[in-house]
């Protein structure tokens, strides 16, 4: 089957990126493909390449960048959520006139209409948030 | 393009925090997919709908006209339970009037509110294809 | 088999779980996860109503429950999965509603 996932908090703060995180590696293990996982609200921050967290306890956002590159997965950081929370791609930061930017590999920034279009395209959606 | 049946489910007050905001965002995107799309206002997703907000004191944008556009996006299937309103001491007389124009009666403006009760919900719930929820 | 329902609120912090019981009809699955896990737990209104929902199927996530120390305290008549058993009830119902 077709799975695409939504994930709607921030690394930590909920477990909602965690749950998703397992959930799309049990998927995946089962023989499962995982059309997208998009990230909306706080969500966003997943995506950051700048997280330290302690080295006694899971990096968050590099999971999910692993697992990405593993497998070929297609994680997307939905640009309106983004552009509100300070999460910026090379060229997103260049279009808004910042040196910096902060996407970590393995994320692409892109618009909400590829929440729709995984709705549209996949067997199933399970949201994961608070 | 296949056509689904899309549910936007809503229980968060607006304000308070962004669901309610960001949840309408993603509706208005995705109208442009011309898919069979229903919101449905549950819990304190009720207080979203309520008529005369004026954020002027609280330095937020007051997004509650946007509600009123819908109709214009071909969005006009708005669930409301009814359960949930009387909860809170409230009638649909409490919330916007929305309103949609039907093209295939001249126009003709008719409620896109639908005021049911948690077990006719739950009926059009369990027929969806996506549930959406913030 | 109709919906797959998911709950990650405490019953005693949200009004989620009775919410979702609302909404859970006759052939669904109510699978309880992250802090929903509590509503799984003996000894409690929650698991009275889970019993009295005798037409809804009830699973836990067997991870969050070890991880809150729970083990020993789940109900009767819920079964626990892990997130491959998590995958499957996805797989298995016709959509997902998750109630956050």
């Amino acid at each position: 089957m077709k799975f695409s996932i939504q994930v709607n908090e921030g690394p930590y703060q909920h477990q909602a990126s965690d749950t998703a995180y397992q959930f799309a590696k049990a998927a995946i293990a089962a023989g499962h493909e995982i059309f997208r996982v998009f990230f909306y609200h706080d969500g966003v921050n997943n995506a950051t390449k700048l997280a330290v967290p302690p080295q006694d306890d899971r990096d968050i956002p590099k999971l999910w960048s692993e697992l990405s590159k593993e497998n070929n997965l297609d994680l997307v950081v939905c640009i309106a959520a983004a552009q509100r929370r300070g999460m910026m791609d090379v060229d997103e930061a260049k279009r808004q006139g910042f040196e910096d930017n902060n996407l970590k590999e393995g994320f692409r920034i892109s618009g909400l209409g590829q929440l729709i279009e995984a709705g549209i395209e996949s067997d199933r959606l399970v949201v994961f948030g608070a | 393009m296949a056509v689904k049946k899309f549910m936007y489910v809503n229980r968060k007050a607006p304000y308070g925090t962004i669901y309610a905001l960001e949840s309408l965002e993603v509706v208005l995107i995705g109208a442009a997919f011309d898919q069979d799309v229903s919101l449905a206002f549950i819990g304190d997703g009720v207080y979203e709908l309520t008529k005369g907000q004026n954020t002027d004191g609280i330095g937020q944008k007051n997004f509650s006209p946007t509600y009123a556009a819908l109709g214009d996006y071909d969005v006009n299937k708005i669930y409301v339970e009814k359960e949930s309103l009387e909860e809170r001491g409230l009638t649909l007389d409490d919330l916007q009037h929305l309103v949609w124009e039907d093209e295939d009666e001249d126009w003709a403006e008719k409620d896109s509110i639908r005021l049911v009760s948690r077990a006719e919900l739950a009926d059009v719930i369990a027929d969806q294809d996506i549930l959406l929820s913030f | 088999m109709g919906l797959l329902h998911t709950v990650n609120k405490s019953p005693f912090e949200s009004n989620t779980f009775d919410t979702c019981l609302g909404y859970a009809k006759d052939g669904s699955t109510v699978l309880l996860i992250e802090d929903g896990v509590y509503a799984a737990t003996t000894g409690t209104s929650a698991a009275d109503k889970i019993k009295n929902a005798s037409g809804v199927t009830f699973a836990v996530l067997g991870p969050d429950l070890q991880a809150r120390g729970l083990e020993g305290k789940l109900a009767d008549g819920i079964k626990v999965v892990d997130y491959e058993g998590f995958v499957n009830l996805v797989a298995e119902s016709d959509s997902v509603q998750s109630w956050l």
